[in-house]
C-alpha cells in the first residue's frame, strides 16, 4: 500500500496479491459487498465476471450472479437491482457498452446508484480485441461519472470509492471504471487487498434517493412532459457538478481510512515548474510519464496531468494547470469523426480565455496500436516548437504492405465494374 | 371464485390515462385483485407506459418501475435477484410478487430475446404480455402477433404472415407455469393470477387484449370482441404446469362438446381491422383459410379429448 505508514498509524493490509487488471475489478466488487452482479461476457472482460461467478459460487461472496443473456439485458438487470435498494455491479467493454447505450441513459436519469466496469476496447468493423477509447468516449453523454485508471492498485481502489462517490446523496448517479484492454486487463501486477473492515469504515451500506417501497408505492420513471424534463436533466447536471466535490472527498477519506491515493480529478506529475505539459488518460498517460523525463532531460521544463475523472470534466483544475503554460500536447485514444479527439476540443475548450497555451493534439494509440514513448517525446517537441498542424495530428498512421495490397486489389475491381 | 368474491381493493386507481374501452387497464385491475398489494411492478414501454398516467400523477398503486422496451425479462431478473438478497437478509414480512408488464410488441418482437434469457434461468417473477395484437401505443402498426389478414397501418391490405405464438414458445422453455386469459373470463384470469403467485420460477400469462381504437370496434365492445375470440377459437384459454396443458373456461367447453364452436365470421364481422374480408366484396378465400386453421385445431382437440375419455374408460372398467 502506497500509504502503510500514514498520520503514525499503521494501516493494516490484509494481503497482496499479484493479478490481473480482471481480477482486480472483481475484488474491488467483492470488498464493496455487492449484492448483485449481471454480466455477459466479452474480450476482454472475461475474467472480471469468472472470478466474480467462482466468489459467488465458493460462497466468498453474499451476492446473486445473473449470467443474462446480453448486454442491454446486463444493464436493465443493474437497474431493476438498484432500484429495488440493493448495490449491484456489471462489467463489460466495446460492444458491449455500445449495445447497453440505451440503458446507461435510462440507469443515469432514472437516478440510480450503481457501478460498472468497463474495458477500453475498439469497436469493429473489422474485429478488434485491442485497447482505445471509442467505446467510453461515445458514451459520454449518459449522465455516467467516468474515470479512467492508470495502474492495477488504482482498479480495485476506484471501484470501491465509486460505489462511495455514486451513492452520495450529493450524486446519486451512476459510475464507470474505466482501464485498458489487455495493457491492465490481462497483465499481472502487484496490489494490495485492504481490509474488510477498513473498506466497511469507508463505505457505509448501500444508500440511495429512492428505492421500489411497498410502504410507499411511487411510480419512477413514467411519460413525463416538456413542463417537467428539463429540471431532471438539470437536477443531473447539478449532480455532476456535485460530484467533482465528492470525488476528490472520496479520494482523501480514502486514503485516510483505507490507503492508497491516485490523485483525484486529475493527477499531476512534475507540473509545479512546468512551462510544458503533456495531457493524456489511463495507460497511455503510463507512457507520457516515461516521455516527461525525457523532455525533461531534453531541456524542457515538462509535467503531465493525468485525467482521472473523464465526467465530470476537470475544467477548473485545468484551467489552473494549464493557463500559465506555454504549450501542452493533449494525446487522444479517440476520435470524433469530422472533428478531432475528443480529449483536445474539450482541453481547450477549459482552457479557453484563461492564459494564452498553445494547445495540440495527437491521436494515436488506435486499436491497440503500441505507442512508444519516443513517439510522444518526438510529437510533444514538434508541438511545443509550434511545428505540430493544426488540428488532431496522426503521428502513428502509416500505409503499410498489407493497406497497399488492398488499395491495389480494390483499383483492379474498380477497373473491372467500370467505376470511375 | 365468483366476481363477487374478489377483493374490493382497488390498486388500479380511477382516473387513468387510458383510451375507453381499454383492455389493458381491466387487465390491469384484475391481475392487482389477484395478486395484492404485496407486489413490485415493473412496466416496459407499452400502452400501459401511457394509460398509468403522466408525472407526477399515477393510476397504479403498486412500487413501479417503468423500463425501456426490451428489457422486461431482464429488468424482472434483476429485481428478484435483489429481492432473494433482501429476503435472506430478513428484509420482508413476506416476499414480494414481482410483476412485469409487457405489451405484445415488448414481448413477441423486441423484448423476446431478454424474455427467454430470463425463463431460460428460471427467474423468480410472473410476466404478463397483455396481447392487443399490434403497436397500440405508436398507433397500431403490424406486430409479430397480429393475426393473419388483419389490417393495420404498416399493413393496409391485411397482413400477409400467420402470428407466432409465444406462449406456446415460453412452453418451450420449460418454465413452471404457462396460461392465457381472456377479458370476458375474469374469473379464469384471476384463478391463474392466484395460481401463478404461488409458484416459484418464471409464470407467463398471455392476455387477449382487444383494442377498440386499433382493431376499430365500438368502446363498449370490448369484453364482447374478447368472447367472441374466444368462441370462435381465434383465441385459446388454457394452462400449462408439469407438462400438460389443461384447457379452460370458454375453450375447454368447447373441446369438452358442451358448447359449439362459433362460425370465425362472427369475430370477423365484429371489427374494422377485417373489414376488407366482406367490403366491397367477400374474400372467400382469406376466411376460409382462417376457419380451416381453427376448426383442424378444435377437431384434433376434441378428438384427443374424446379419446382420453375412452382410454379413461377402459382404465376404470373392472369387467375389462
Amino acid at each position: 500500500m502506497k500509504t502503510i505508514q500514514e498520520h503514525g498509524e499503521e494501516k493494516r493490509v490484509r494481503m497482496r496479491l499479484v493479478e490481473t487488471g480482471n481480477h482486480v475489478a472483481a475484488w474491488g466488487a467483492r470488498l464493496a459487498r455487492v449484492e448483485v452482479v449481471s454480466a455477459y461476457p466479452i474480450t476482454p472482460q472475461t475474467q472480471v465476471i469468472e472470478e466474480i461467478s467462482r466468489f459467488v459460487a465458493e460462497g466468498e461472496m453474499e451476492c446473486e450472479y445473473i449470467p443474462v443473456e446480453s448486454e442491454h439485458s446486463a444493464m436493465a438487470a443493474m437497474i431493476g437491482a438498484a432500484a429495488m435498494g440493493v448495490r449491484a455491479f456489471s462489467a463489460t467493454s466495446s460492444h458491449g457498452l455500445a449495445y447497453m447505450h440505451e440503458l446507461l441513459h435510462w440507469a443515469a436519469a432514472i437516478r440510480l446508484p450503481m457501478v460498472m466496469v468497463n474495458v477500453n476496447r475498439a469497436l469493429g468493423p473489422g474485429w478488434n480485441i485491442w485497447c482505445d477509447h471509442q467505446d467510453t468516449m461515445a458514451a459520454r453523454d449518459t449522465g455516467w461519472i467516468q474515470l479512467y485508471c492508470s495502474d492495477h492498485q488504482e482498479i480495485l481502489d476506484t471501484v470501491i470509492q465509486a460505489y462511495r462517490i455514486s451513492e452520495d446523496p450529493r450524486v446519486i448517479l451512476p459510475v464507470m471504471v474505466c482501464y485498458d484492454a489487455f495493457v491492465m486487463s490481462h497483465t499481472y501486477m502487484q496490489v494490495e487487498i485492504p481490509e474488510q473492515e477498513a473498506v466497511d469504515r469507508f463505505l457505509p451500506p448501500f444508500r440511495s434517493l429512492w428505492k421500489l417501497d411497498l410502504e410507499r408505492p411511487f411510480t419512477h420513471g413514467s411519460v413525463i412532459y416538456p413542463d417537467d424534463y428539463e429540471e431532471v436533466r438539470f437536477s443531473m447536471q447539478r449532480a455532476m457538478d456535485n460530484a467533482r466535490r465528492v470525488i476528490v472527498e472520496a479520494a482523501g477519506e480514502y486514503r485516510e481510512l483505507v490507503g492508497g491515493y491516485h490523485g483525484e480529478l486529475v493527477e499531476a506529475y512534475r507540473m509545479e515548474d512546468a512551462e510544458y505539459a503533456l495531457l493524456a488518460m489511463g495507460t497511455l498517460a503510463s507512457e507520457c510519464r516515461v516521455a516527461v523525463d525525457v523532455l525533461r532531460e531534453r531541456g524542457y521544463p515538462c509535467g503531465l496531468v493525468r485525467i482521472r475523472s473523464y465526467r465530470p470534466f476537470p475544467a477548473a483544475e485545468l484551467r489552473e494547470l494549464l493557463s500559465p503554460l506555454r504549450a501542452a500536447l493533449v494525446v487522444d485514444r479517440a476520435v470524433s469523426f469530422g472533428m478531432e479527439g475528443p480529449l483536445f476540443s474539450e482541453v481547450k475548450a477549459a482552457v479557453y480565455g484563461s492564459g494564452n497555451p498553445s494547445i495540440h493534439g495527437i491521436i494515436t494509440g488506435l486499436g491497440g496500436r503500441d505507442v512508444p514513448y519516443d513517439l510522444l517525446v518526438e510529437n510533444a517537441e514538434a508541438a511545443f516548437k509550434g511545428r505540430l498542424p493544426a488540428g488532431s495530428y496522426w503521428p502513428s498512421v502509416r500505409l503499410n504492405e498489407h493497406h497497399r495490397l488492398v488499395k491495389r486489389s480494390l483499383e483492379e475491381y474498380w477497373r473491372k465494374e467500370g467505376v470511375r | 371464485m365468483r366476481l363477487r368474491d374478489f377483493p374490493e381493493e382497488e390498486l388500479f386507481l380511477q382516473g387513468s390515462a387510458a383510451c375507453q374501452g381499454c383492455p389493458g387497464s381491466a387487465a390491469l385491475r384484475v391481475a392487482f385483485k389477484a395478486l395484492g398489494r404485496n407486489t413490485v411492478l415493473c412496466v416496459i414501454a407499452s400502452c400501459t407506459s401511457v394509460l398509468q398516467s403522466p408525472y407526477p400523477v399515477s393510476a397504479l398503486n403498486l412500487p413501479t418501475l417503468n423500463m425501456a422496451f426490451a428489457t422486461g425479462g431482464a429488468t424482472g431478473s434483476g429485481m428478484a435477484a435483489a429481492a432473494e438478497r433482501l429476503a435472506a437478509r430478513g428484509k420482508f414480512r413476506e416476499k414480494p410478487t414481482i410483476l412485469v408488464w409487457a405489451g405484445d410488441g415488448g414481448t413477441y418482437d423486441i423484448g423476446i430475446q431478454a424474455l427467454s434469457g430470463a425463463a431460460e434461468r428460471n427467474a423468480d417473477f410472473i410476466y404478463v404480455c397483455y396481447n392487443n395484437e399490434a403497436y397500440s401505443n405508436t398507433g397500431t402498426q403490424r406486430s409479430g402477433a397480429t393475426p393473419y389478414a388483419a389490417w393495420t397501418t404498416n399493413t393496409t391490405k391485411g397482413k400477409e404472415e400467420w402470428r407466432k405464438d409465444v406462449a406456446q414458445i415460453m412452453i418451450a422453455h420449460g418454465i413452471p407455469y404457462v396460461a392465457t386469459a381472456s377479458l370476458a373470463y375474469p374469473t379464469d384470469m384471476f384463478r391463474k393470477f392466484a395460481k401463478a403467485k404461488e409458484v416459484k420460477g418464471t409464470r407467463y400469462i398471455e392476455i387477449q387484449a382487444p383494442c377498440p381504437p386499433g382493431w376499430k370496434f365500438p368502446s363498449a365492445h370490448t369484453v364482447k370482441v374478447a368472447r367472441l375470440a374466444v368462441q370462435t377459437g381465434m383465441w385459446m384459454l388454457y394452462e400449462h404446469e408439469n407438462g400438460k396443458t389443461t384447457y379452460t373456461a370458454g375453450t375447454q367447453r368447447i373441446i369438452q362438446g358442451q358448447a359449439k364452436l362459433l362460425p370465425v365470421e362472427e369475430y370477423l364481422k365484429a371489427q374494422g381491422r377485417f373489414r376488407h374480408l366482406f367490403h366491397p366484396e367477400r374474400d372467400e378465400e382469406r376466411i376460409a383459410a382462417i376457419q380451416k386453421r381453427i376448426s383442424g385445431l378444435f377437431e384434433a382437440l376434441q378428438f384427443t379429448h374424446k379419446m382420453k375419455e375412452h382410454l379413461m374408460d377402459i382404465e376404470i372398467s373392472p369387467r375389462l
